[in-house]
């Protein structure tokens, strides 16, 4: 009887209503699972076999064979850091930039931060070989500066045009840097024979590190700019609304874009500085994840986070022993990889959603 | 209260004038239709009114300027529902219906429990749990219209700026998202300003209009008085015949001669 009472009592909840945008924990966590494989992988992988057990060991500070221990510690550890930072900004910055630009094509190398690490980094293998600056290698220096000029000249063109009213203003002017930078970088490359493989090397793209001052060296670039477009999810998807609407919802549409570009083109400059231009990433992990999961940014951001670093750890591992003990540049794998399962991905899917 | 007043508003687009000198104002709880030929300045002064676009004059709602007001204070009195909304491919209705909770959060906010029990209520007075997590793409054009109206309404703003509601709706399909309109009006003592083109629809269903040509007031008060067949003959170029039905608001007839 007073069980009865106690039910009647009790206030009916609303149902929560279907369709509310959120990330589903499942694929979080499917995510957070692949991500610790693929890093399994990529720390397992090498010319010297390391078992399990002495990674454990050497991961929680226990006694291990030293030359393992210096192994890991120097080579494969910091490699697969660093792969996890490269994959997880490349692709979050891919779908960042495809939010801001409304354009699914856009990748982060859009606005000319590939032409500009390349033009930065040939002229530092070509002219200053070997230089370091407060003991870091010229190059990634070079290159994060390349990237960075070349993205700021493409902004100050597109805005001194269109005043940043749209985004096809921007995207042309940074086609125009890119192929300008990409001329001066060609004239160089042939000019100065000598170094042409290195620069090739660079410009395909690679995760070679000898411990961790590359990974030390983009760490915070790479942070920020993760953090930034991280707390904008909610606006990027405000964003695919009209120009009008948006505006009319009380949203800064031109600081929200501003942001996230800079962010985006941070984190973007900091990857391509110390691994190259790596292709593909930027693309097909955030597209498989609108395909596959769902199209909200706050489903795309942090799963793209998860699953490009997974990835690019992945490939890295291929990168190193499919024509082992010789290093395939890693663009071709995410290329290789990546393109057969993008096309199943938009086959499977109809592509009902692009 | 949330009346609109337009004192001596004047917008021009790269030097040339859209609006000129055009004096305006709407009670609260008053629905509005802006009436007139293309490119009359309809759709620009919904515009200033949302501040979507620099004005000189003075636009104020519920005798507060809206240009001392920050653009989110704007957003949380005029609810704007543009002529062609943007349907983002793959969002769901309830996402879309969400981001209407924009004005109530800060910069980086995050909806609270509070904005989805809103969102929800909104939903279920429109009707539309079933398509709650539909997406946008798969609705009909009238499903559309009224997902665009909910996210309006989900902003809780007193007025409301419509631009053309009707314009690509069958002539029933028209007639409910009108009473929709019309009725959530009533309920939620909203100021609606709506940019119309059938003449006859907006007879029936404002309680003013606003005749405008050329960015200039032509003509304003009810139905009876604006739409004559002399006034429409010159400023619309139409051959078309004016009838009074009687109760059921001021027909206009296009004919042929």
């Amino acid at each position: 009887m007073t069980a009865t009472v106690a039910v009647s009592v009790v206030p009916e909840r609303p149902a929560a209503l279907a369709g509310m945008p959120r990330l589903p924990w499942t694929w979080a966590a499917a995510g957070l699972f692949a991500l610790v494989i693929c890093c399994a992988v990529g720390v397992l992988v090498g010319p010297i076999h390391i078992g399990v057990g002495a990674v454990l060991q050497a991961l929680v500070g226990g006694q291990v064979d030293p030359g393992q221990a210096n192994i890991l510690w120097s080579l494969r550890f910091p490699r697969v850091v660093l792969g996890v930072l490269v994959g997880g900004t490349l692709a979050v910055s891919g779908a960042a930039y495809q939010g801001v630009f409304r354009n699914p094509l856009a990748d982060p190398y859009l606005l000319g931060a590939a032409a500009g690490a390349n033009l930065g980094a040939t002229l530092a293998i070509a002219f200053a070989p070997g230089t370091s600056l407060l003991g870091v290698n010229i190059v990634p220096l070079a290159a994060f500066v390349g990237a960075g000029a070349a993205v700021a000249g493409a902004y100050a063109l597109g805005r001194s045009v269109t005043g940043l009213r749209s985004a096809t203003g921007l995207i042309l002017a940074g086609v125009a840097i890119a192929a300008f930078f990409n001329s001066i970088q060609s004239y160089v490359q042939q000019t100065q024979t000598a170094s042409i493989r290195q620069v090739y090397s660079w410009i395909l793209g690679r995760l070679v590190t000898a411990g961790w001052d590359d990974v030390l060296l983009i760490l915070p670039y790479v942070i920020l700019s993760a953090a930034a477009i991280f707390v904008h999810r909610r606006l990027l998807d405000a964003l695919t609304l009209g120009e009008d609407e948006v505006t009319s919802l009380g949203i800064p549409v031109r600081r929200v874009r501003l942001i996230v570009v800079v962010a985006a083109t941070l984190g973007t400059a900091a990857v391509v500085a110390v691994a190259g231009t790596i292709a593909f990433v930027g693309i097909i992990v955030p597209h498989a994840i609108r395909l596959l999961i769902g199209r909200s940014y706050r489903v795309v951001i942090p799963l793209s986070m998860l699953f490009g670093a997974a990835f690019l750890v992945l490939a890295d591992a291929g990168a190193r022993t499919v024509v082992a003990p010789a290093e395939l540049p890693i663009g071709v794998i995410t290329a290789f990889l990546g393109a057969p399962f993008f096309i199943a991905v938009m086959r499977s899917t109809r592509a009902a959603a692009l | 209260m949330s009346d609109v007043v337009l004192a001596g508003v004047s917008v021009a687009y790269d030097g040339a004038p859209v609006v000129c000198d055009l004096d305006l104002s709407v009670a609260s709880g008053e629905w509005l239709a802006l009436i007139g030929p293309n490119g009359a300045g309809k759709t620009t002064i919904l515009r200033a009114i949302a501040r979507l676009v620099p004005f000189r004059g003075a636009i104020s709602i519920g005798s507060r300027a809206v240009t001392e007001l920050s653009s989110r204070e704007v957003a949380r009195q005029v609810a704007v529902l543009v002529q062609e909304p943007q349907m983002p491919v793959g969002m769901t209705v309830s996402q879309y219906v969400l981001l209407g909770r924009a004005p109530h959060l800060g910069y980086l906010g995050k909806e609270s429990a509070r904005d989805r029990g809103i969102v929800r209520d909104v939903v279920r007075r429109l009707s539309m749990e079933e398509l709650a997590s539909r997406p946008l793409d798969r609705l009909s054009g009238g499903e559309r219209q009224r997902a665009a109206i909910a996210r309006a309404l989900a902003q809780q703003a007193p007025v409301l700026l419509i631009d053309e509601p009707t314009s690509s709706l069958d002539v029933g399909r028209q007639q409910s998202v009108l009473e929709l309109i019309d009725q959530l009006r009533r309920e939620q003592e909203l100021t609606v300003i709506a940019a119309m083109h059938e003449l006859t629809l907006a007879g029936q269903y404002a309680d003013r209009l606003a005749l405008l040509v050329d960015g200039r007031l032509a003509a304003v008060g009810p139905a009876a008085e604006v739409l004559t067949e002399r006034a429409i003959t010159e400023h619309y170029r139409a051959q078309v015949r004016v009838i009074q039905m009687n109760g059921s608001g001021t027909a206009v007839v296009p004919v042929r001669s």
